[in-house]
């Protein structure tokens, strides 16, 4: 029954196309042709209208109707007018439907490719505009923060330690086996290296001031920024999507306050709890291989690390970690705040967070370990 | 409009497009509706109507195949949707298009490629043919030019109409509606109710709808069935007027009459 559609072109009168459809024009076939109609019309000059034959075809849909579409287009920019009485009423009116109402010519995107100079000029722009909104962002958290310490901020307490539990307690277990990964790896490239000077003994110092100092706040600043920062990013954007962020402003409460304040402060409150976690599970990394590789007695080791780490070099960690701390959930809670109002926007939003929030400790670490040379700590 | 291979063959009414035989559905222990029996014709508009919470778009998530039946049977031309295998349902599915409450367009894609989507997904069209059905089906709805925007960047209202575009890709035999005037003003949902009459007519579909909205259950649906949320049951079928003129259950006439009379 299936034996797809016929197309014929006949001529009806001296200045008439007839168009002779047959058959069954669904979607399962090809879409029929329209360059025929238009080799046909080049052929024969003269044609002034065009009209439909379709007492022979068997079933339609929206294949006959995007074939009716070129015509008509084709049609038009030849000046030959359309008859479409020969059509199924159905068709007619679907047709009728369809250019109802007219299109929108400035709906259609401009094209994407303007001058260079424009492109760039767009870009700084764009920066600026962001520099401008994170600004805007941060001295909102500032004055939020104020608040808070004035006993002004309006927030849940149960939401700050619920925060709490998901930033600090639940991230025990993956920041104990990075850091005790690290310790290890430490310890093995320090090892590599004292081996040739005899000094193997060094290794706990090596480790003990490594991770005390740089690398504990660093790989929790890292862990964060990838757990917890996408996730106040995700959840944020995902309440910005469901326009429960609009439901908090309209209620005159600080979205700010609400929100974004127990996040940074559960995370500014982990981060050096996190980060001393860290600096121990390290040292055990370093004790492993230490004892297990290098021959080094176990209370040796340990006594080298209280030699080795003083409460100075642990400060250090701290302070990092806190600042830390504040650039992560800045960076997720701002990416989450901002983010526009679509499931891929929340996407968006978590990636941002979390490579911004690596980019800042990044940036920080640089800039703290400086400021500490100077300072001679 | 693919033609049916087998029907007849109980010798039923030919132009019963639908059944809903025994139905009862439940999400675990918890039964929402249960002796489900009604029947759609061919070319129906059909609403599902009732109370809020009384099951109505759960009723539409059994017939599209998006949940299976506690107890009883969804019949499409006398064939028997859950008893067959998941590449018959698909067939079956082939044939339905739907639209969601909150219009469900997928979000990271334009509007033209979430019309194009199924297209994609059930014909071997060029994507050029693709472009230009996608084309032509918003411009059914009064959305011509808007085929590069994404979801995020239009209004609720134009966000129905795409999602009814989607719904009549495929030219499907059936299209069901979850609240298509939900959200809308009164003359856009007015101009959706003409719409969907307009597709109906020129398609040739038969349609159910979910909704409360009293203008449209008058003005298009000339079938229905009534659910109660408390009795769990249905408790009318037939045409919304003629219910709302000779019901003798207070609980439809109130509804059918806003509580007025």
């Amino acid at each position: 029954m299936d034996d797809g559609y016929q197309l014929k072109f006949a001529m009806a009168g001296a200045d008439g196309l007839q168009i002779v459809l047959t058959g069954n024009w669904e979607l399962r076939h090809a879409l029929p042709e329209s360059a025929r109609l238009e080799r046909w019309l080049d052929s024969h000059p003269g044609i002034k209208k065009i009209s439909f034959d379709s007492t022979a075809m068997t079933a339609w849909d929206s294949a006959l109707l995007t074939f009716l579409v070129r015509v008509i287009t084709i049609a038009a920019s030849n000046n030959i007018r359309v008859d479409q009485s020969g059509l199924p009423d159905g068709v007619q009116r679907l047709l009728h439907l369809a250019s109802a109402v007219p299109e929108r010519r400035d709906a259609r995107r401009a094209d994407g490719k303007a001058a260079v100079l424009a492109r760039i000029g767009n870009q700084g722009m764009a920066v600026a505009d962001a520099a401008t909104e994170a600004l805007a962002f941060l001295g909102e958290a500032t004055r939020s923060l104020a608040r808070l310490l004035g006993g002004k901020a309006q927030f849940r307490w149960s939401d700050l330690w619920l925060t709490v539990q998901q930033t600090g307690a639940q991230a025990l277990g993956i920041v104990a086996l990075i850091s005790f990964l690290v310790g290890i790896i430490l310890a093995y490239i320090g090892a590599a290296q004292l081996v040739n000077f005899g000094a193997t003994m060094y290794v706990a110092d090596l480790v003990g001031i490594g991770m005390a100092r740089a690398m504990g706040a660093m790989m929790t600043g890292i862990i964060m920024a990838g757990r917890t920062g996408a996730a106040f990013a995700a959840q944020l954007g995902t309440m910005q999507v469901n326009e429960e962020i609009d439901a908090l402003e309209t209620l005159g409460i600080s979205a700010m306050d609400f929100l974004v304040l127990p996040r940074m402060l559960a995370l500014i409150l982990m981060m050096p709890l996190l980060t001393l976690y860290a600096d121990l599970f390290g040292i055990l990394g370093g004790l492993f291989v230490s004892v297990t590789t290098f021959d080094i007695g176990v209370m040796e080791y340990l006594h080298r690390t209280r030699e080795a780490v003083k409460v100075r070099h642990i400060m250090v960690g701290l302070t990092e970690a806190s600042v830390y701390g504040v650039l992560i959930a800045v960076a997720g809670c701002y990416q989450g705040i901002r983010c526009g109002r679509s499931s891929s926007a929340v996407g968006a939003a978590a990636t941002s967070a979390v490579v911004s929030g690596i980019l800042l400790i990044v940036i920080a670490t640089a800039f703290l370990t400086v400021i500490f040379n100077v300072l001679g700590i | 409009m693919p033609a049916l291979a087998e029907s007849a063959a109980t010798a039923r009414d030919p132009d019963t497009h639908i059944q809903v035989k025994d139905l009862t559905m439940a999400y675990g222990s918890f039964i929402v509706q249960q002796n489900l029996n009604f029947s759609i014709q061919r070319g129906d508009i059909f609403i599902i109507m009732g109370d809020s919470g009384c099951g109505k778009s759960t009723l539409l998530r059994h017939m599209v195949g998006l949940k299976r039946p506690a107890k009883g049977q969804v019949l499409y031309e006398d064939r028997d949707f859950w008893a067959a295998d998941p590449l018959q349902r698909k067939g079956f599915m082939r044939n339905f298009g739907m639209s969601y409450q909150g219009s469900a367009l997928w979000s990271s894609m334009t509007l033209a490629e979430n019309i194009a989507l199924p297209l994609q997904e059930y014909t071997d069209l060029s994507t050029a043919d693709i472009r230009e059905l996608a084309q032509l089906k918003l411009a059914l709805v009064g959305l011509a030019g808007f085929e590069d925007y994404y979801p995020a960047e239009i209004s609720g209202g134009m966000k129905k109409r795409v999602g009814l575009a989607r719904a009549i890709a495929l030219d499907p035999d059936i299209l069901y509606f979850d609240e298509p005037s939900a959200g809308l003003d009164p003359i856009s949902s007015r101009l959706l109710d003409d719409l969907i009459l307009e597709l109906r007519e020129s398609l040739g579909a038969t349609v159910v709808i979910v909704t409360h909205e009293l203008a449209s259950i008058f003005s298009i649906g000339n079938n229905s069935v009534f659910l109660d949320a408390e009795k769990k049951t249905m408790t009318a079928s037939g045409n919304p007027g003629q219910l709302r003129d000779t019901s003798t259950d207070p609980k439809i006439h109130r509804f059918l009459t806003r509580g007025e009379a």
